[in-house]
């Protein structure tokens, strides 16, 4: 976000209403194009190249050569099989040659074999993958809308007995680690009222045709989307009600005002609206600790997704796949940030790019 | 200093906060007094609920006293946390200073380095590093350390871009003090108000991470804390879930209780950033 500035007003800016110099006006969408363009040479790609690199550092940083484990987990003992191994990583080869080595597959999406789920790293991330998007923008939506909703309402009567609770709330949110939170639900929904599973992402073993499978994974989605998004919602209650009380003290609110708009109109059209941009910016800035919670809620529900894989591997020492875990969710994490920027430069066309 | 501590004292919530800490640390301190001996151990018959008498909080699945483990339990939770809060902090300052000071390739470098660890999932990171290094408890306290310091980091370099072209620094450089002096004798006094706030939360931030790792039993085995008391009576939702209950609500408590004490220090020493 360092490198945006605020246009200049036209009022303030010569050039555009001389007459004689006209500059260049841009379409949004050339803007954004561009923008995008920037962004991945000047943020994903160093970003990615620092990530591999620093997982590169993580395997030889490790006590032990990375073939000698391997070849005790998978239980090789063969000297001809543990040089073969070392030969398949490089480990014969000069640092840097592994290194590049280790770049070139890694751009290729090859990240290793991964002897504990007997496939591909890759094969068993995305195989993984979308259940932990599912959960984790289930997670977020309730975040969401939790949270701005309660912030909403707790900047409309600032310092009020609501506003009070609500925010103390919020702090107990905050304070509840999420897998506790998901435990104390099943304990509540599953458990003592038998009104929802406890756990997995479907119901073992039983076909109900395919909505009747998607209200199925939507079943068993509701509490650890509860879990991980009420622990979240904790953030955009203080972000918005922050950003809202600062919006509804500009000007052109009070000029909205005496206008004579509705009540209504002011909030939602007036303040609502730029109180989303720093909702925006937190959504971003939180994707990487959402994901990180997903871990530990998929332990909780036994929910199939990466975090589950993560767990497996860091028992196992499977370290292709914890190393694979980490270049993808970056990945992603950093694929979202991609997005929020752009919708954050569509939201507000005053942020252009220098 | 003692007008900083009235002003707080003002907040009544932020004084709670420091009450309940206060008690939290008082426990810490004198567990093997309250509970002399091996709180491991087992004293009762299996799962006895709570109140039953002499064990107020009950017994775990093995026979062992809850409140023996919850009051130990504290000793080990805090200490991790403000060990690792403390790394973070360190790390945090020293890049976020580097960051906002320096311009050109230092300053963007550390940047950079902030913007890296922001993208990385920290959970992830952190079961990575105690995979490849193990879990004991220096490595778990440095990793926790290692994966919490960018807010810390982002709010210094923010309080450094705002502070380092005061006349002040400026005088400073014409009378030809070095970098260092200037960032920590000249700016950081300054930029340090806002960062204090954000380390408390630090601590409380830890605290989560830790109990994380020791809810899915990857920190060190032989350290119980808190996070870990919940993970073993995990399986015991169904019988007795105070188990799992008791050892959460206390991590939910001092966390709770570090929130307000850094909102009531956020509103004492950043008083423009009043919410």
């Amino acid at each position: 976000m360092a490198s945006h500035r605020i246009l200049p007003s036209p009022f303030s800016d010569p050039l555009r209403f001389d007459g004689a110099v006209r500059t260049k006006v841009t379409s949004r969408p050339v803007i954004l194009l561009r923008r995008l363009v920037v962004r991945l040479v000047t943020h994903v790609l160093p970003l990615m190249l620092a990530i591999i690199t620093g997982t590169f550092f993580l395997i030889h940083s490790a006590p032990g050569s990375f073939v000698e484990i391997m070849s005790s987990e998978m239980q090789v003992s063969d000297q001809a099989m543990i040089d073969r191994l070392s030969v398949t990583y490089g480990l014969d080869q000069p640092l840097w040659v592994q290194y590049l080595k280790y770049l070139k597959a890694v751009a290729q999406f090859d990240l290793g074999f991964s002897y504990r789920q007997n496939l591909p790293v890759i094969e068993a991330v995305l195989h993984h993958l979308p259940a932990t998007l599912l959960l984790m923008i289930s997670g977020i939506l309730v975040a969401l809308v939790a949270g701005v909703s309660a912030g909403a309402v707790a900047a409309s009567r600032p310092n009020s007995f609501i506003d009070r609770a609500l925010s103390m709330t919020g702090v107990f949110l905050f304070a509840a680690p999420g897998f506790w939170l998901g435990i104390m639900l099943i304990v509540l929904f599953g458990v003592t009222l038998g009104w929802l599973p406890i756990g997995d992402m479907r119901t073992i073993g039983a076909d109900y045709g395919f909505f009747g499978n998607l209200l199925d994974v939507g079943y068993h989605l509701l509490l650890p989307a509860l879990a991980m998004g009420l622990h979240q919602s904790a953030i955009y209650l203080r972000v918005t009600r922050t950003a809202m009380l600062q919006a509804a003290t500009a000007d052109y609110v009070k000029t909205a005002r005496a206008k004579g708009l509705s009540e209504g109109t002011v909030i939602l059209r007036h303040i609502f609206r730029n109180a989303l941009l720093p909702i925006v910016t937190v959504l971003g800035l939180q994707f990487a600790s959402v994901l990180s919670g997903s871990v530990v809620i998929e332990a909780v529900f036994n929910w199939p997704g990466i975090g589950s894989l993560l767990y497996d591997a860091v028992v196992a020492r499977d370290y292709p796949m914890v190393l694979g875990i980490i270049i993808l969710s970056s990945l992603v994490v950093i694929t979202v940030n991609l997005v929020v920027d752009l919708v954050y430069a569509w939201l507000d066309p005053r942020i252009v790019l220098e | 200093m003692t007008d900083v501590f009235l002003r707080f004292t003002q907040n009544r919530l932020a004084t709670a906060g420091l009450a309940i800490l206060g008690l939290i640390g008082l426990i810490a301190l004198s567990a093997p007094l309250l509970f002399p001996g091996d709180p491991l151990r087992i004293v009762a018959p299996a799962l006895q609920p709570p109140l039953t008498d002499g064990y107020p909080f009950g017994t775990d699945a093995l026979g062992r006293d809850m409140l023996a483990m919850i009051v130990h339990g504290t000793r080990t939770t805090l200490l991790i946390g403000v060990a690792a809060a403390t790394t973070a902090i360190l790390i945090g300052v020293t890049i976020g200073a580097l960051a906002g000071y320096y311009g050109g390739v230092i300053g963007s470098l550390a940047g950079r380095l902030i913007e890296l660890f922001q993208t990385i999932p920290g959970l992830v990171f952190l079961l990575a590093i105690v995979s490849f290094v193990g879990p004991q408890l220096i490595f778990v306290v440095l990793a926790i350390g290692i994966v919490s310091w960018e807010s810390i980091a982002r709010l210094t370099r923010a309080e450094f871009l705002a502070w380092r072209k005061r006349d002040f620094v400026l005088a400073g450089r014409a009378m030809g003090m070095t970098d260092a002096r200037l960032i920590f004798g000249e700016i950081l006094p300054n930029a340090i108000a806002p960062v204090i706030a954000v380390s408390t939360l630090s601590i409380a931030g830890a605290i989560l991470v830790e109990s994380g790792l020791s809810f899915l039993g990857l920190g060190d085995p032989s350290v119980s804390t808190w996070g870990r008391l919940v993970g073993e009576g995990r399986g015991l939702i169904r019988t007795a879930w105070y188990v799992c209950a008791i050892p959460g609500a206390a991590i939910v408590l001092t966390v709770f209780a570090l929130s307000l004490v850094s909102d009531g220090l956020n509103d004492v020493l950043n008083p423009g950033s009043r919410r």
